[in-house]
């Protein structure tokens, strides 16, 4: 069995979640890698594709049409290349989820997203109902598309492989579907998928500023990734890609401390599998605190900055 | 009603007149409401899902809006609901209808299919109905796919605009912001086109005693699946469905001090 990883590429390196995709398939058979990207840049994410453990052989296409990884020829770029590959595979990222679904059409398969665990090479278990229940399910399709939950799988090392690049044929760029532009905050802090440490705020914050003058100096003290609830992305205190929770960012990093976060079903859904989760909250009965291995009742503006200060 | 005309029918009509018609067909699922939480079946065949409230999934309603709004704007001149499932789905049609929805189409299955089934029932009805843009919500709240907007857009070979949170309407394409993991896309599409609601896209209206009334007289066609052509074998089977496994809830510490002791020394992870 061979299977097809589509993999994300960011200035030369794989992104972390398509790492963990590539150890997920390495469970299933041989692992191909298709790297995409416009002409200029795709050689340097291919090449660092190369070097993961367990990759057998990267497919490369480059082209103005795959530049910012739009659904649309993307999807017909893994139908050209799905041959014979009995998985393709890739993270449960924002394009993961926007181009595996159109592509699985496609090929007449009904996708399995959100892979947790990998039974055999036909079952497989996802979260439902925002993780409250997990199914196992076993899939009768010839050839199962997937995305893999990037928390559930150690990611492949990103060196120490080395597989042999080939060309792939790109789609020319169509008209139907144009990329326009990008609002992607660039920040010194680890992107929050990966961070070892996050430091998370909720409704408890009261404003945008709080997050600046308390949670930040924070963060900083432990190189922490900053994350929010819904309720502080939808109140405006930070931008939507902060959002940890079932329709934000899934995460599980070694220490998780929650701030001012009552712990919603939502909220919870995207942070439970953090080794050690700390919760902040003046709340005494805030449901954050079934699931915080140290919880601490207090004022967060008393708190935190103590906190810091003792670190 | 925010900016909703005192007579929509007839300010409808007005933008309209020397102007195309602008269709826009939105899919609803009927869903076990948002706030209650579901337990898996004791014998691990399901979730329990008997005598559950069931509405509107919560990411449709945000679709019904934004079409809604589109049409209020005059970019739109018709808003068809469908939906696919069992009788009972015609209570969530009626909803969308006392939203504002025009009228309404009911698909009956036994059971509620997967996505590729819907994305191919809705092809078929893209096909009757022939509309300019079909909004979805992102995802459903039961089962999480987060794939039909994607798979009837791939079925139909029409472009998407996923996880959108604005879209703008002009000059025969759709332009959408869409959330990603980094922050925010905005792409260009060409009608006919497949939009899919993010959270933040809008809040949705309630509906109004008199406008549920109204609902109730608005047209409300039935089919059945087979009468469609389609094939809704499942795929996937369900071998069991679990419990997540619990997390206990560990200890609450009196102080800062023993926060930092406890993280430094029991947990090692500072």
């Amino acid at each position: 069995m061979t299977v097809l990883v589509f993999v994300e590429t960011e200035a030369g390196h794989v992104r972390q979640a398509s790492r963990s995709a590539i150890a997920a398939a390495s469970k299933l058979g041989e692992v191909h890698a298709l790297v995409v990207g416009d002409a200029a840049s795709v050689g340097a994410g291919a090449e660092a594709a190369a070097k993961i453990p367990g990759v057998t052989k990267v497919l490369k296409a480059g082209s103005d049409a795959l530049a910012h990884t739009l659904a649309e020829p993307l999807a017909d770029l893994l139908v050209s290349l799905a041959g014979d590959y009995s998985h393709i595979v890739a993270a449960a990222s924002s394009v993961g989820k926007n181009v595996l679904p159109r592509a699985a059409a496609l090929l007449d398969v009904q996708p399995i997203p959100d892979v947790l665990d990998i039974v055999d090479a036909d079952t497989f278990v996802r979260p439902i109902y925002a993780g409250n229940a997990l199914a196992t399910v076993k899939s009768a399709d010839a050839k199962k598309v997937l995305t893999i939950r990037a928390t559930s799988f150690d990611p492949a090392p990103a060196e120490g492989g080395s597989a042999s690049i080939e060309d792939a044929a790109a789609p020319a760029a169509g008209d139907t579907s144009r990329f326009v532009s990008a609002e992607t905050p660039t920040s010194d802090r680890p992107e929050l998928e990966s961070a070892r440490v996050i430091v998370s705020g909720g409704r408890g914050l009261q404003n945008g500023e709080n997050f600046k003058t308390v949670l930040e100096p924070l963060a900083d003290k432990l190189g922490a990734a900053i994350g929010a609830s819904r309720v502080a992305v939808d109140s405006g205190y930070v931008p939507n890609d902060y959002q940890v929770g079932q329709t934000g960012k899934i995460v599980a990093p070694e220490l998780y401390i929650a701030v001012g976060i009552s712990g919603a079903i939502q909220h919870l859904a995207g942070m439970k599998d953090s080794k050690v989760i700390v919760a902040i909250n003046k709340d005494e009965d805030a449901p954050i605190f079934q699931v915080a291995d140290y919880g601490l009742v207090g004022d967060l503006f008393d708190v935190v900055p103590k906190l810091a200060a003792a670190l | 009603m925010q900016g909703r005309p005192q007579d929509p029918a007839s300010h409808r009509r007005q933008r309209v007149s020397g102007k195309k018609t602008m269709k826009i067909l939105v899919p609803v699922k009927r869903v076990v409401d948002y706030n209650i939480k579901v337990r898996p079946k004791a014998d691990g065949t399901g979730v329990e899902t008997a005598g559950l409230k069931m509405s509107m999934n919560p990411f449709d309603e945000i679709a019904v809006e934004e079409a809604l709004r589109l049409r209020e704007k005059g970019a739109a001149t018709e808003v068809v609901a469908v939906s696919i499932g069992v009788q009972q789905a015609q209570d969530t049609l009626r909803t969308a209808m006392a939203m504002g929805a025009d009228r309404a189409i009911l698909v009956l299955t036994e059971e509620s299919p997967e996505p590729l089934a819907v994305a191919k029932i809705l092809k078929a009805i893209v096909e009757r109905e022939t509309p300019d843009l079909v909004i979805l919500g992102k995802q459903a709240i039961d089962d999480d796919m987060n794939a039909t907007g994607q798979m009837l857009a791939g079925l139909l070979g029409w472009p998407q605009g996923t996880f959108a949170s604005k879209v703008e309407l002009a000059d025969g394409r759709a332009e959408v912001a869409r959330e990603v993991d980094g922050g925010t896309e905005v792409v260009s599409i060409a009608l006919p086109a497949i939009v899919t609601a993010d959270l933040r896209l809008n809040e949705p209206r309630y509906a109004s005693l008199p406008n549920i009334m109204k609902a109730k007289k608005k047209p409300l066609e039935t089919l059945q699946a087979s009468d469609l052509g389609v094939d809704t074998t499942r795929r996937l089977t369900v071998v069991s469905v679990a419990e997540p496994p619990a997390r206990k809830a560990g200890v609450k510490v009196g102080s800062v001090e023993e926060l930092v002791e406890k993280l430094r020394n029991e947990a090692k992870v500072i």
